[in-house]
């Protein structure tokens, strides 16, 4: 019984109450995942469980035997920035950086999302591939809360990263 | 959160065998209402039969519908090509409910039990409240009631569904399949919530040990067209003030069938009967969708703070029937 | 208010009568500022530039430890219980089930909670900090839904979680006033804001509105709001011996320190506050219950302890932004001058706090008027400790008086920005104090030119787009210039030209460690990347909080201050074989890594020269800011212009935001990057109380029923539109850098810009936030 986290294997808790976010933070000392309600109300921790974005608040760690999970730690490669690190410190997507892990996070996992084919709630077209227009980015980004007001910069830094990844 | 043990189904007998075993044990699917729901401890299974690893198919039925697994994620179903070109309203319900990360996360199951949003229901140290503690009384009855119900709440309770998932399945007469000890059986969709009477604390007329084990989408010539509409305080990831699913199928400027269903309004996902049944061979205007909206509402009794969902339910019901009507329909 | 809180606001207030009476006719040259800050006339270096976050990478890493995050051995974990009775005593309280839980260390309730000294209340004195002055865990009594009545510590926070819930409490309910309406009937007392009254009144301003030949007279209201940071509150919390270590999410590490030391009877530097790392404040980030009784149970325990509020906790524990009910009215000559302008109103507080929320501050100096009346009052309530949320006062007062501004415009057939520019004060209209900068009329212009102003339907209701009816509204944004007193820096500088700044300041996310590195590169003459700026630490001298948009300010006269004293013991050092022999501290800046005459760059020596030939590896020099008397002398504040553009679905009742500008007049922008930042997250934390944000109190128990991100709304990225800003950059000559702070002005005005838009669109005049669809259907 193990989770593997950036790639290395963890036990899984004894007390199955333990969420995965609670497993991160208090047991592994992986703090990036932030807890910001505890409700699946906020976003902030947003982490990938083998690409798909999920919340690690509402996820109890004993579910997710043998499955791959990537935190914000696990995005920076031989201590070089993510791309889409760079850029949110680029466009100033983050004031108090407390939401922005779980804003990366979850850019990443709507990334691939997009390139299944994943419709949104403001897609006109059901059917049609789906172009990430900035009205795309905010419904699909909106399951991430940020309280300081830089859903601009975020939005940005995204934009910037997904037309890199596309060309 | 109080302790309990935790087991993995291998299968629905074994899930279903494992959740009857003894004590208060509930089915887990993708967590995201009952762990909420067990941290604030509105919940208190003994034990969890995690169900999240059964059948997570969608497959064409003999008749021409789809039967979809209950541990289908709800992002997979939405996103399934079939239900995106055949049954929009679904996918759009889907897609208008929770975030992505929560999609991800949640089943088809899970999401048909997910329980009310009334702020008294999740208050266990400071608010009564008669859903989770029989007998208690409602504090919501006179205290905010803005997201409750105005069709068919009772004395004991005002609470809604908040699902959008299921005004979808409401509307396209889905049929749910169930296990149990004493077998497998199915229940039409819209008989399975309940109205609150005198027992709110029954959300559905699933029994103990009663697993759900797949959806089924009936086939629906005119469900291609459909749509549905969410009207909510901002403009994403929030749960529905009101919302309307339907499909109309409109020949020659009348409305030869229809399916229609609110979400927002009433203890259970509401099949608006009435509506359709007033809409059925009328002409297809905008008089047409007012006058079924007014037989919808008719019995609608507003609290203090929710009387706005009556003229809303309105006016998103002719908004929505008028845009599916298009140009076979009479400019509103 | 006690008795001894009212003498002792008088006895600040006497004080403070005498300086406001003095200082406003001294010469410019005595007062701080009267001279501008050398910095103002430097244009091609760092300031005015965009510098990226130097904490962002670490940030975006997930790297940088919040309070809750702090590694600590052996640590317990604390959870809450909260009353459920606004007032009364505990009755009955049965603790077994929860002593006999697993992994349990503690059970703490006011009958083993250590004796403790109540909080002094912020305000009091210079350091004191106290959300509330009602003592901690020391008695059975309850004064609001919501009190923490017993703490647990367990061994993980899923433990401490489940103890909790197996506390069984029961209470004896004494009378409570929970309803506005009853507090109201109960009577009503002039609010005291820092001692001073909220009242100004200049004229018989009711009879100058009765015989006003245009006139209107409205009553609006605001909500209760939640700051709602991301991360909720949370302390890491252990005991050595008599000495407390706090690893807090704090905006006040100094004044917090201090008062934690009362509290607990020991001496100030007994206590140590460390707060790298603010996962947003906003105003909430003080000193609450929680830190108090995170370190009252780890001195029971003798165990470290993390106290990390549920989200529902900080609702229960930590105050938000109380209710307004305010009038404006306003009478005017025909052509829009101002003849009359009242507002007035009602604000809730508790019989603990001091915190009137004060509507009127905006008021006082916005507009010129021949009569004025403004005051507010207050009414107790059993409730949670009101506080400071954003722009205290004129984020709800502007509000109210920018949309009767609005609609006094319509009704004098006015456009009315024209009608704000025809009521523009030459000099602060009610101390009559010279402005020290204000180029509103500019960014009023500037920003109805980059907006499309003239595009704006000129009949409310007229345009339609699809199901949207789109309308144009404007409102004016006002922020005072603050400094506080109490601000000091400390320079470390070594030979091989490295400073370190060390100020007791604060980075919640509004730049300030980039910014004050980059002041701090160009004060000293030295390259960003060769400063170090430290903060965040009460060990640090100096008290600068992170509140009342001052911290740049207060920085900034802080490492004038320390700077010159550097200049001072560098000149002391260079000694008689220096270029810069015999040269006075005022006659010597910093360039290019060394000291430079300022009029004669030829007479200069390094920093390494000077520190070499002295023999010396650093200067560490440490020096208290002037105090902030130029804030008497002048007029100071920020301003604004807001344009929005409403989107209203006919159908629905839904209002969306397609378009907002915000053209700021706010001093010298230091940093545009992190400027922008913070323009914007104002702003937006406007729009969620324009549309959408309320605390929902219920009245019968005064219990707040959405405690939760789920059911207080904030804006999501969907709710946010591109946000456009822009600036005057006009430097105040009276200001260090010639910069004011910025962190607050942009929620002002927004809610007003927005009614007024949404009036536009379609007819429809809301006056109660939030906008609700329910109100425009």
């Amino acid at each position: 019984m193990s989770i593997i986290i950036n790639g290395s294997p963890a036990a899984l808790p004894a007390d199955p109450r333990t969420s995965l976010l609670d497993l991160l933070r208090d047991t592994l000392s992986l703090p990036g995942t932030k807890k910001g309600c505890n409700q699946g109300a906020c976003g902030a921790c947003t982490v990938l469980v083998d690409g798909d974005r999920i919340l690690s608040c509402l996820a109890l760690a004993v579910q997710y035997d043998g499955r791959h999970v990537t935190t914000i730690e696990g995005l920076a490669e031989d201590g070089a920035l993510h791309p889409l690190q760079q850029a949110f410190v680029v466009h100033d997507g983050f004031q108090c950086g407390y939401c922005t892990p779980g804003q990366i996070c979850s850019a990443i996992g709507m990334a691939a999302e997009a390139k299944r084919g994943i419709p949104s709630h403001v897609s006109e077209d059901l059917s049609a591939d789906v172009v990430l227009t900035r009205a795309e980015l905010q419904e699909r980004m909106s399951g991430n809360l940020c309280r300081c007001g830089a859903h601009n910069g975020i939005i940005d830094a995204i934009s910037e990263y997904n037309t890199e990844v596309a060309a | 959160m109080n302790p309990f043990r935790y087991a993995r189904a291998d299968d629905a007998a074994d899930a279903v065998a494992l959740v009857t075993a003894g004590g208060t044990a509930a089915f887990l699917g993708g967590g995201t209402n009952l762990v909420d729901l067990m941290r604030e401890t509105v919940a208190r299974p003994d034990s969890l039969v995690d169900v999240s690893g059964l059948s997570d198919e969608i497959t064409e039925t003999d008749t021409g519908g789809l039967l979809i697994g209950a541990a289908v994620r709800n992002t997979a179903l939405a996103g399934h090509l079939a239900v995106r070109t055949r049954y929009p309203l679904l996918s759009r319900a889907i897609l208008g409910g929770a975030s992505a990360q929560i999609r991800n996360m949640a089943t088809v199951g899970g999401n048909i039990l997910q329980r009310t949003r009334c702020t008294y229901f999740y208050d266990t140290a400071g608010s009564r409240c008669n859903k989770r503690d029989p007998g208690a009384g409602c504090d919501a009855i006179d205290g905010f009631n803005r997201i409750h119900a105005i069709l068919d709440a009772s004395p004991e309770c005002v609470a809604t569904n908040p699902s959008d998932m299921c005004v979808a399945l409401a509307a396209l007469d889905a049929t749910v399949h169930i296990r149990s000890l004493g077998g497998a059986r199915t229940i039409a969709f819209t008989d399975l919530h309940r109205t609150p009477g005198e027992t709110p604390e029954y959300d559905t007329v699933l029994e103990p040990g009663d697993l759900i084990v797949a959806v089924e989408l009936p086939a629906l010539p005119f469900s291609a067209q459909s749509t549905y509409r969410k009207v909510r305080d901002r403009a994403s990831y929030a749960f529905a003030l009101v919302s309307v699913a339907a499909a109309l199928d409109v020949q020659d400027g009348r409305v030869r069938d229809v399916r229609l269903a609110l979400g927002g309004v009433a203890h259970r996902p509401w099949r608006a009967w009435k509506a359709e049944a007033a809409l059925r061979g009328a002409p297809a205007t905008a008089q047409s969708y007012r006058d079924a909206a007014d037989a919808e509402l008719a019995d609608a009794r507003p609290l203090s703070d929710n009387g706005f969902k009556i003229e809303l339910a309105r006016r998103t019901i002719v908004a929505v029937l008028t845009e599916l009507a298009g140009p076979d329909g009479e400019a509103a | 208010m006690s008795i001894v809180d009212t003498a002792k606001s008088a006895a600040q207030g006497v004080v403070q009568g005498v300086m406001s009476k003095l200082v406003p006719l001294a010469p410019d040259s005595w007062i701080p500022g009267g001279t501008p800050d050398p910095l103002i006339r430097h244009q091609h270096g760092l300031i005015g530039t965009e510098v990226s976050r130097l904490d962002g990478p670490l940030k975006v890493r997930g790297a940088a430890r919040f309070a809750a995050e702090v590694p600590l051995d052996n640590l317990t974990y604390a959870a809450l219980v909260f009353s459920t009775i606004a007032r009364g005593r505990i009755a009955t309280l049965d603790t077994t089930a929860a002593e006999a839980a697993p992994g349990v260390v503690l059970v703490m309730t006011h009958r083993n909670a250590p004796q403790m000294n109540a909080p002094a209340l912020f305000g009091t004195s210079a350091t004191a900090c106290g959300a509330s002055n009602l003592p901690v865990m020391q008695d059975d009594s309850i004064h609001w839904n919501g009190q923490p009545v017993a703490l647990v510590l367990a061994e993980t926070q899923d433990q401490a979680d489940h103890a909790a819930s197996l506390i069984a409490v029961g209470y004896a309910a004494e009378p409570s006033v929970t309803a506005f309406a009853d507090a109201k009937a109960k009577g009503k007392e002039r609010g005291l804001f820092f001692g001073q009254p909220l009242e100004n009144i200049v004229g018989d301003a009711e009879a100058a509105l009765a015989k006003a030949p245009h006139s209107i007279d409205r009553t609006y209201r605001t909500p209760r709001h939640a700051h709602n940071a991301i991360e909720p509150h949370a302390a890491t919390i252990a005991w050595d011996g008599d000495t407390l270590l706090l690893h807090d999410t704090t905006q006040m590490v100094s004044s917090e320190a201090a008062t934690v030391a009362d509290i607990f009877g020991i001496a100030a530097d007994q206590v140590r506050v460390i707060s790298p790392y603010v996962g947003g404040g906003f105003g909430a980030k003080g000193l609450w219950d929680h830190q108090i009784l995170g370190a009252a149970a780890a001195r029971v325990a003798g165990r470290p302890v993390r106290i990390a509020l549920s989200r529902e906790g900080v609702y229960r524990i930590v105050g938000g932004r109380t209710l307004t009910e305010q009038r404006v009215a306003l009478g005017a000559e025909p052509d829009g001058r101002f003849t009359a302008l009242i507002h007035d109103g009602t604000v809730a507080m508790t019989p603990h706090n001091n915190m009137p929320e004060p509507f009127i501050l905006g008021t006082r100096s916005g507009y010129a008027a021949d009569s004025f009346k403004l005051s507010v009052d207050t009414v107790t309530m059993n409730m949670m400790a009101n506080t400071f949320m954003r722009a205290p006062g004129e984020s709800v007062g502007t509000f109210a008086l920018e949309s009767a501004i609005d609609e006094l415009a319509d009704e004098l057939g006015i456009d009315p920005i024209a009608l704000r520019i025809r009521n523009e004060p030459t000099k602060d209209p009610l101390s009559g104090l010279p402005f020290s900068s204000r180029h509103l009329v500019a960014a009023w212009r500037a920003g109805a030119e980059r907006f499309g102003w003239d595009a704006r339907p000129a009949v409310p209701g007229s345009r339609r787009e699809g199901e949207w009816l789109v309308g144009f509204g404007c409102a004016a944004a006002t922020y005072p210039y603050y400094r506080m007193p109490g601000a000091a820096a400390r320079i470390t500088l070594t030979r091989d030209g490295e400073a370190l700044i060390e100020v007791a300041a604060h980075e919640m996310g509004m730049g300030t460690t980039t910014t004050t590195a980059m002041v701090a590169a160009e004060r000293l003459g030295l390259p960003i990347e060769r400063i170090t700026v430290r903060y965040g630490d009460s060990i640090i001298p100096g008290t600068i909080m992170a509140g009342g948009s001052q911290q740049t300010a207060a920085i900034g006269a802080a490492v004038i201050a320390a700077h010159r004293a550097l200049v001072a013991e560098l000149l002391k050092l260079a000694g008689n074989d220096s270029p810069l022999a015999g040269l006075s501290p005022d006659e010597v800046g910093s360039e290019d890594g060394g000291l430079t005459r300022i009029d004669d760059a030829t007479r200069r020596e390094s920093y390494a020269s000077i520190l070499g030939r002295a023999q010396r590896d650093t200067v560490v020099v440490a020096e208290q800011a002037s105090p902030p008397l130029e804030q008497m002398h002048w007029s100071m504040h920020s301003y604004g212009a807001m344009f929005c553009e409403a989107r209203v679905n006919a159908v629905t009742g839904e209002t969306r935001i397609a378009r907002f500008l915000g053209s700021f007049d706010t001093g010298r922008i230091l940093n545009h990057k992190t400027a922008r930042s913070q323009f914007r997250g104002g702003i937006i934390m406007g729009l969620g109380m324009a549309l959408m944000e309320e605390t929902q109190f219920d009245e019968r128990n005064g219990r707040i029923m959405n405690p939760s991100l789920a059911e207080y709304h904030l804006p999501v990225h969907a709710d946010v539109p591109d946000i456009d800003v822009i600036w005057t950059d006009i430097a105040d000559p009276h200001t260090p850098m010639g910069a004011h702070g910025i962190g607050e002005i942009g929620i002002t005005g927004v809610a007003a810009a927005v009614a007024n838009a949404v009036h536009n669109a379609t007819g429809r005049r809301v006056r109660d936030l939030p906008i609700t669809l329910d109100k425009l259907l």
